[in-house]
Protein backbone atom coordinates (compact mmCIF):
# COMPACT_ATOMS: atom_id res chain seq x y z
CA UNK A 1 0.00 0.00 0.00
CA UNK A 2 1.29 3.43 -1.08
CA UNK A 3 2.11 5.99 1.92
CA UNK A 4 0.22 9.01 2.09
CA UNK A 5 1.95 12.02 3.06
CA UNK A 6 0.98 15.61 3.62
CA UNK A 7 2.79 18.51 3.45
CA UNK A 8 2.42 22.44 4.61
CA UNK A 9 4.20 25.60 4.43
CA UNK A 10 2.83 27.76 7.35
CA UNK A 11 5.33 31.42 8.31
CA UNK A 12 7.66 30.27 5.68
CA UNK A 13 8.85 31.42 2.08
CA UNK A 14 7.67 28.21 0.11
CA UNK A 15 11.36 27.21 -0.44
CA UNK A 16 10.91 24.35 1.14
CA UNK A 17 8.02 23.08 -1.26
CA UNK A 18 10.91 24.52 -4.26
CA UNK A 19 13.14 22.14 -2.90
CA UNK A 20 11.10 19.52 -2.99
CA UNK A 21 10.42 19.64 -6.65
CA UNK A 22 14.30 19.91 -6.74
CA UNK A 23 13.88 15.78 -6.54
CA UNK A 24 13.92 16.43 -10.37
CA UNK A 25 12.96 13.21 -12.37
CA UNK A 26 12.80 11.03 -8.94
CA UNK A 27 9.55 12.76 -8.70
CA UNK A 28 8.72 9.61 -10.66
CA UNK A 29 9.66 7.44 -7.97
CA UNK A 30 8.45 9.39 -5.42
CA UNK A 31 5.12 9.13 -7.17
CA UNK A 32 5.32 4.90 -7.49
CA UNK A 33 6.04 5.05 -3.67
CA UNK A 34 3.57 7.98 -2.09
CA UNK A 35 -0.08 9.43 -2.51
CA UNK A 36 -0.29 13.20 -1.40
CA UNK A 37 -2.91 14.01 1.01
CA UNK A 38 -3.22 17.56 1.97
CA UNK A 39 -0.54 19.19 0.26
CA UNK A 40 -0.05 22.40 -1.73
CA UNK A 41 1.15 20.59 -4.41
CA UNK A 42 -1.92 19.18 -5.01
CA UNK A 43 -4.07 21.48 -3.71
CA UNK A 44 -6.49 20.08 -1.15
CA UNK A 45 -6.97 22.27 1.67
CA UNK A 46 -8.27 19.41 4.14
CA UNK A 47 -7.15 15.84 5.00
CA UNK A 48 -8.95 12.62 3.53
CA UNK A 49 -7.38 10.28 5.39
CA UNK A 50 -4.87 9.43 7.82
CA UNK A 51 -1.16 10.04 7.07
CA UNK A 52 1.95 8.49 7.10
CA UNK A 53 4.53 11.56 7.11
CA UNK A 54 3.46 15.00 7.56
CA UNK A 55 6.52 17.54 6.05
CA UNK A 56 6.18 21.08 7.95
CA UNK A 57 7.87 24.42 6.72
CA UNK A 58 7.74 27.15 8.68
CA UNK A 59 7.11 28.30 12.48
CA UNK A 60 3.89 29.72 13.77
CA UNK A 61 3.02 33.50 13.60
CA UNK A 62 -0.50 33.45 13.86
CA UNK A 63 -3.21 31.47 14.92
CA UNK A 64 -4.16 29.96 11.71
CA UNK A 65 -0.49 28.41 11.68
CA UNK A 66 -0.95 26.82 15.14
CA UNK A 67 -4.23 25.42 14.45
CA UNK A 68 -2.51 24.27 11.11
CA UNK A 69 -0.17 22.73 12.62
CA UNK A 70 -2.30 20.85 15.56
CA UNK A 71 -4.62 19.47 12.80
CA UNK A 72 -0.85 17.77 11.49
CA UNK A 73 0.26 16.55 14.54
CA UNK A 74 -3.55 14.96 15.16
CA UNK A 75 -3.48 13.74 11.32
CA UNK A 76 0.06 12.37 10.78
CA UNK A 77 2.39 9.21 12.29
CA UNK A 78 5.41 10.94 11.71
CA UNK A 79 6.01 14.69 11.58
CA UNK A 80 9.21 16.37 10.10
CA UNK A 81 10.30 20.04 10.37
CA UNK A 82 11.59 21.31 7.42
CA UNK A 83 13.72 24.13 7.11
CA UNK A 84 15.63 26.20 8.94
CA UNK A 85 12.10 28.21 10.05
CA UNK A 86 10.65 24.88 11.46
CA UNK A 87 13.25 23.98 12.94
CA UNK A 88 14.06 27.74 15.11
CA UNK A 89 11.83 30.24 13.61
CA UNK A 90 14.18 31.11 10.87
CA UNK A 91 13.86 34.91 9.33
CA UNK A 92 10.54 35.78 10.97
CA UNK A 93 12.04 35.02 14.35
CA UNK A 94 13.39 37.81 13.83
CA UNK A 95 10.72 39.93 15.27
CA UNK A 96 11.32 38.64 18.34
CA UNK A 97 14.68 39.73 19.34
CA UNK A 98 15.05 42.95 17.11
CA UNK A 99 11.39 44.69 17.18
CA UNK A 100 11.59 44.90 21.06
CA UNK A 101 10.00 47.16 23.22
CA UNK A 102 7.28 47.05 26.06
CA UNK A 103 4.68 46.26 23.21
CA UNK A 104 6.65 44.18 20.57
CA UNK A 105 3.83 43.10 18.38
CA UNK A 106 2.21 47.14 18.25
CA UNK A 107 5.70 47.86 17.50
CA UNK A 108 6.35 45.44 14.54
CA UNK A 109 3.07 46.15 12.96
CA UNK A 110 3.26 49.91 12.67
CA UNK A 111 6.45 49.82 11.34
CA UNK A 112 5.12 47.56 8.83
CA UNK A 113 2.16 49.43 8.36
CA UNK A 114 2.35 53.36 9.29
CA UNK A 115 5.75 54.35 9.70
CA UNK A 116 8.01 52.42 6.93
CA UNK A 117 9.35 55.33 4.41
CA UNK A 118 8.42 53.47 2.09
CA UNK A 119 4.06 52.70 2.84
CA UNK A 120 1.19 54.37 1.14
CA UNK A 121 -1.48 54.17 3.72
CA UNK A 122 -3.64 57.37 3.09
CA UNK A 123 -6.26 55.71 5.92
CA UNK A 124 -3.60 55.00 8.49
CA UNK A 125 -5.18 51.59 9.50
CA UNK A 126 -3.56 48.76 10.48
CA UNK A 127 -5.53 45.75 8.64
CA UNK A 128 -8.00 44.32 11.34
CA UNK A 129 -10.35 42.54 9.09
CA UNK A 130 -11.80 39.33 10.43
CA UNK A 131 -11.11 37.29 8.56
CA UNK A 132 -7.35 38.02 8.98
CA UNK A 133 -5.79 35.14 11.40
CA UNK A 134 -4.84 36.76 14.48
CA UNK A 135 -0.78 37.28 14.39
CA UNK A 136 0.76 35.56 17.68
CA UNK A 137 2.63 38.09 20.36
CA UNK A 138 5.93 36.52 18.98
CA UNK A 139 6.77 33.42 16.60
CA UNK A 140 7.17 30.33 17.65
CA UNK A 141 8.96 27.32 16.93
CA UNK A 142 7.11 24.26 15.66
CA UNK A 143 8.33 21.84 18.53
CA UNK A 144 7.59 25.14 21.19
CA UNK A 145 3.65 23.95 19.75
CA UNK A 146 3.70 20.25 19.35
CA UNK A 147 5.56 17.46 19.82
CA UNK A 148 7.85 17.16 16.28
CA UNK A 149 9.33 13.83 15.60
CA UNK A 150 11.98 15.10 13.20
CA UNK A 151 13.87 18.29 11.95
CA UNK A 152 15.70 18.69 8.62
CA UNK A 153 17.54 22.30 8.85
CA UNK A 154 18.26 24.24 6.19
CA UNK A 155 17.39 27.07 3.89
CA UNK A 156 15.94 25.51 1.99
CA UNK A 157 17.13 22.05 2.54
CA UNK A 158 18.52 20.43 -0.70
CA UNK A 159 16.44 18.32 -2.57
CA UNK A 160 18.72 15.56 -2.11
CA UNK A 161 18.61 16.14 1.58
CA UNK A 162 14.84 16.23 1.22
CA UNK A 163 15.17 13.25 -1.17
CA UNK A 164 17.16 11.00 1.45
CA UNK A 165 14.79 11.93 4.09
CA UNK A 166 11.81 10.56 2.65
CA UNK A 167 13.65 7.47 1.35
CA UNK A 168 14.72 6.99 4.85
CA UNK A 169 11.70 7.31 6.34
CA UNK A 170 9.50 5.31 3.77
CA UNK A 171 12.35 2.26 4.28
CA UNK A 172 11.93 2.26 8.05
CA UNK A 173 15.17 2.95 8.93
CA UNK A 174 14.88 7.17 10.53
CA UNK A 175 18.91 6.47 11.70
CA UNK A 176 19.76 6.73 7.64
CA UNK A 177 18.67 10.00 7.10
CA UNK A 178 21.39 12.73 5.89
CA UNK A 179 24.07 13.88 8.04
CA UNK A 180 27.04 14.89 6.02
CA UNK A 181 24.82 16.91 3.21
CA UNK A 182 22.95 18.92 5.94
CA UNK A 183 23.19 22.76 5.71
CA UNK A 184 21.61 25.44 7.90
CA UNK A 185 21.94 27.91 5.24
CA UNK B 1 64.03 16.64 29.96
CA UNK B 2 63.42 17.76 26.60
CA UNK B 3 60.82 15.20 24.91
CA UNK B 4 57.68 14.67 26.45
CA UNK B 5 55.58 11.62 25.62
CA UNK B 6 51.76 11.57 25.96
CA UNK B 7 49.52 9.30 24.69
CA UNK B 8 46.44 10.58 22.90
CA UNK B 9 43.30 7.73 22.26
CA UNK B 10 46.41 5.50 22.33
CA UNK B 11 48.28 6.83 20.01
CA UNK B 12 52.01 7.55 20.93
CA UNK B 13 52.61 11.34 20.25
CA UNK B 14 55.94 13.56 21.48
CA UNK B 15 55.59 16.95 22.97
CA UNK B 16 58.35 19.46 24.22
CA UNK B 17 57.99 21.47 26.90
CA UNK B 18 55.71 24.15 27.83
CA UNK B 19 54.10 23.30 24.64
CA UNK B 20 50.03 22.41 25.58
CA UNK B 21 48.04 19.40 24.86
CA UNK B 22 46.96 21.04 21.59
CA UNK B 23 50.15 22.00 20.00
CA UNK B 24 51.26 18.79 20.75
CA UNK B 25 48.08 17.23 19.04
CA UNK B 26 48.52 19.84 16.15
CA UNK B 27 52.24 19.25 15.19
CA UNK B 28 51.30 15.47 15.59
CA UNK B 29 48.53 15.92 13.18
CA UNK B 30 45.23 14.71 15.67
CA UNK B 31 42.31 17.27 15.34
CA UNK B 32 41.24 18.45 18.79
CA UNK B 33 38.10 20.68 17.65
CA UNK B 34 38.17 24.39 19.15
CA UNK B 35 36.29 27.89 19.33
CA UNK B 36 38.39 30.79 21.28
CA UNK B 37 41.66 29.13 20.78
CA UNK B 38 44.04 30.66 17.50
CA UNK B 39 47.05 30.44 16.59
CA UNK B 40 48.72 33.80 17.32
CA UNK B 41 47.11 34.30 20.34
CA UNK B 42 47.10 33.85 24.15
CA UNK B 43 44.88 30.66 24.84
CA UNK B 44 42.22 31.78 27.07
CA UNK B 45 40.63 28.26 28.04
CA UNK B 46 36.67 30.15 28.16
CA UNK B 47 34.74 27.84 25.43
CA UNK B 48 35.92 24.41 26.50
CA UNK B 49 35.17 22.74 23.11
CA UNK B 50 38.71 21.72 23.32
CA UNK B 51 37.96 19.77 26.69
CA UNK B 52 39.70 16.06 26.98
CA UNK B 53 40.23 13.62 29.07
CA UNK B 54 44.10 14.18 31.46
CA UNK B 55 43.96 10.97 33.63
CA UNK B 56 40.56 10.47 34.13
CA UNK B 57 39.83 14.61 34.27
CA UNK B 58 37.93 16.56 32.05
CA UNK B 59 40.92 19.73 31.08
CA UNK B 60 40.88 22.47 28.44
CA UNK B 61 43.20 21.10 25.68
CA UNK B 62 44.08 24.37 25.05
CA UNK B 63 45.81 25.70 28.43
CA UNK B 64 46.72 22.15 29.94
CA UNK B 65 50.64 21.85 29.25
CA UNK B 66 52.05 18.65 27.98
CA UNK B 67 53.64 16.31 30.76
CA UNK B 68 55.67 13.26 30.42
CA UNK B 69 53.03 9.90 30.79
CA UNK B 70 49.63 11.66 30.36
CA UNK B 71 46.79 9.32 29.24
CA UNK B 72 44.68 11.50 27.17
CA UNK B 73 41.01 11.01 25.90
CA UNK B 74 40.18 12.42 22.83
CA UNK B 75 37.99 11.20 20.11
CA UNK B 76 35.66 9.40 22.78
CA UNK B 77 32.12 9.03 22.67
CA UNK B 78 31.80 10.45 26.03
CA UNK B 79 34.14 13.96 25.25
CA UNK B 80 32.12 14.16 21.52
CA UNK B 81 28.99 14.71 23.57
CA UNK B 82 30.45 17.68 25.45
CA UNK B 83 31.45 19.14 23.04
CA UNK B 84 28.24 18.69 21.00
CA UNK B 85 26.23 20.13 24.04
CA UNK B 86 28.72 22.66 24.46
CA UNK B 87 28.00 23.97 20.67
CA UNK B 88 24.63 23.28 21.25
CA UNK B 89 23.87 25.70 23.97
CA UNK B 90 26.34 28.39 22.24
CA UNK B 91 23.32 28.05 19.55
CA UNK B 92 20.47 28.33 21.96
CA UNK B 93 22.27 31.00 24.15
CA UNK B 94 22.06 34.02 20.90
CA UNK B 95 20.50 34.87 18.13
CA UNK B 96 22.61 32.80 15.04
CA UNK B 97 20.41 33.20 12.10
CA UNK B 98 22.24 30.96 9.87
CA UNK B 99 20.51 31.86 6.90
CA UNK B 100 21.15 35.38 6.66
CA UNK B 101 24.52 35.67 7.99
CA UNK B 102 27.67 36.90 6.38
CA UNK B 103 29.47 34.58 8.15
CA UNK B 104 27.69 31.39 6.68
CA UNK B 105 30.31 29.11 5.10
CA UNK B 106 32.86 30.53 7.18
CA UNK B 107 31.64 30.39 10.17
CA UNK B 108 33.34 28.39 13.30
CA UNK B 109 30.78 27.90 14.94
CA UNK B 110 28.37 26.27 12.35
CA UNK B 111 31.23 24.40 10.90
CA UNK B 112 31.66 22.49 14.46
CA UNK B 113 28.00 21.96 14.77
CA UNK B 114 28.44 20.14 11.16
CA UNK B 115 31.14 18.14 12.23
CA UNK B 116 29.35 17.53 15.59
CA UNK B 117 26.59 16.13 13.77
CA UNK B 118 24.02 18.69 15.35
CA UNK B 119 21.18 17.74 12.72
CA UNK B 120 18.11 18.64 15.38
CA UNK B 121 18.77 21.72 17.10
CA UNK B 122 15.53 21.51 19.28
CA UNK B 123 16.90 19.71 22.74
CA UNK B 124 17.08 23.10 24.51
CA UNK B 125 14.83 26.08 24.34
CA UNK B 126 16.41 29.09 22.02
CA UNK B 127 16.72 31.76 24.44
CA UNK B 128 15.97 34.83 22.03
CA UNK B 129 17.87 36.89 23.69
CA UNK B 130 17.89 41.14 23.04
CA UNK B 131 21.16 42.00 21.95
CA UNK B 132 21.91 45.43 20.11
CA UNK B 133 23.99 45.80 16.75
CA UNK B 134 26.25 48.43 16.71
CA UNK B 135 26.71 49.72 12.96
CA UNK B 136 28.26 53.56 14.07
CA UNK B 137 31.87 52.88 12.56
CA UNK B 138 32.19 53.98 9.26
CA UNK B 139 34.30 50.03 8.23
CA UNK B 140 33.25 47.77 10.84
CA UNK B 141 29.77 46.65 12.76
CA UNK B 142 28.90 44.81 15.45
CA UNK B 143 25.85 42.30 15.69
CA UNK B 144 26.34 41.22 18.93
CA UNK B 145 23.25 38.51 18.45
CA UNK B 146 25.91 36.51 17.29
CA UNK B 147 28.67 36.77 19.73
CA UNK B 148 29.55 33.80 21.71
CA UNK B 149 31.88 35.42 24.20
CA UNK B 150 35.22 33.81 22.67
CA UNK B 151 37.64 36.89 23.41
CA UNK B 152 39.58 36.50 20.18
CA UNK B 153 38.67 40.21 19.24
CA UNK B 154 39.77 41.02 23.05
CA UNK B 155 43.17 39.35 22.94
CA UNK B 156 43.84 40.48 19.54
CA UNK B 157 43.10 43.83 20.21
CA UNK B 158 45.53 44.04 23.58
CA UNK B 159 47.82 41.21 22.09
CA UNK B 160 48.44 42.34 18.36
CA UNK B 161 47.64 45.89 17.52
CA UNK B 162 48.14 47.03 21.11
CA UNK B 163 45.09 48.79 21.57
CA UNK B 164 41.93 47.97 23.87
CA UNK B 165 39.18 48.61 21.73
CA UNK B 166 37.32 45.04 23.04
CA UNK B 167 36.40 44.06 26.55
CA UNK B 168 34.32 41.82 28.62
CA UNK B 169 31.30 43.92 30.48
CA UNK B 170 29.16 42.03 33.09
CA UNK B 171 29.37 38.37 34.74
CA UNK B 172 27.68 34.97 34.65
CA UNK B 173 24.78 35.04 32.21
CA UNK B 174 25.14 38.67 31.92
CA UNK B 175 29.02 38.87 30.62
CA UNK B 176 29.03 40.46 27.12
CA UNK B 177 32.11 41.83 24.90
CA UNK B 178 31.73 45.77 24.96
CA UNK B 179 33.68 48.24 23.30
CA UNK B 180 36.22 50.69 24.50
CA UNK B 181 33.84 53.59 24.04
CA UNK B 182 30.01 54.76 23.76
CA UNK B 183 29.66 52.75 20.66
CA UNK B 184 32.56 51.56 17.77
CA UNK B 185 32.99 54.51 16.50
CA UNK B 186 33.92 56.72 19.36
CA UNK B 187 37.21 54.10 19.55
CA UNK B 188 40.46 53.92 18.02
CA UNK B 189 39.32 50.69 15.70
CA UNK B 190 41.10 50.83 12.38
CA UNK B 191 39.48 48.76 9.92
CA UNK B 192 43.29 47.07 9.30
CA UNK B 193 43.60 46.14 12.75
CA UNK B 194 44.21 42.66 13.65
CA UNK B 195 40.89 42.27 16.13
CA UNK B 196 38.65 43.01 13.24
CA UNK B 197 40.41 41.25 10.51
CA UNK B 198 38.51 38.14 8.90
CA UNK B 199 39.07 35.22 10.72
CA UNK B 200 39.66 36.64 14.19
CA UNK B 201 36.32 36.31 15.06
CA UNK B 202 34.92 33.04 14.54
CA UNK B 203 31.18 33.75 14.07
CA UNK B 204 29.38 36.45 12.39
CA UNK B 205 29.68 39.17 14.94
CA UNK B 206 32.38 41.83 13.55
CA UNK B 207 31.57 42.11 10.20
CA UNK B 208 33.26 44.45 7.59
CA UNK B 209 31.14 46.62 5.54
CA UNK B 210 30.83 46.36 2.02
CA UNK B 211 33.04 42.71 1.94
CA UNK B 212 29.33 40.43 2.92
CA UNK B 213 28.53 37.36 0.94
CA UNK B 214 31.81 37.87 -1.39
CA UNK B 215 32.72 34.10 -1.80
CA UNK B 216 29.33 32.51 -3.70
CA UNK B 217 27.98 29.20 -1.42
CA UNK B 218 30.28 26.41 -2.51
CA UNK B 219 33.64 28.40 -2.93
CA UNK B 220 33.69 29.73 0.82
CA UNK B 221 36.32 28.54 3.71
CA UNK B 222 34.69 25.45 5.13
CA UNK B 223 33.20 24.51 1.67
CA UNK B 224 36.42 23.84 0.34
CA UNK B 225 37.52 22.28 3.24
CA UNK B 226 34.27 20.68 4.90
CA UNK B 227 34.13 19.90 8.27
CA UNK B 228 37.34 17.58 10.02
CA UNK B 229 39.15 16.90 7.45
CA UNK B 230 41.94 18.34 8.29
CA UNK B 231 43.77 20.74 11.38
CA UNK B 232 42.41 23.96 11.52
CA UNK B 233 44.57 26.53 9.70
CA UNK B 234 43.55 29.88 11.41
Amino acid sequence: MKKRIATVSLAGCFGCHMSLLDIDERILELVKLVEFDRSPINDFKKFRARCDIGFVEGGCCNEENVHTLRDFRKNCDVLVGVGQCAVMGGLPVMRNAIMHSDDPLRECLETAYLNSPYVYNPANDIPNDPALPLILDKVYTCSEVVKMDYHIPGCPPSGDVLWQTIVALLSGNPSDLPGEIIKFD
Amino acid sequence: MDKIIIRIDGAEIKGKPGQTIMQAADDAGIHIPRLCDVEGLEPQGSCRVCTVKVNGRTAASCTQPVADGMEVENDTLEIRNYRRDLVRMLFHEGNHLCPCCEASGRCELQNLAYQLGILQPDKYPYLQPVRPVDASHPDVMLDTNRCIRCGRCIRASIQLDHKNVFGYIGRGINKQVGVNGKNLAQTNVDIHDKAVALGTCPVGCIIQKRAGFFDPIGKRRFDLHPAGTKVEDS
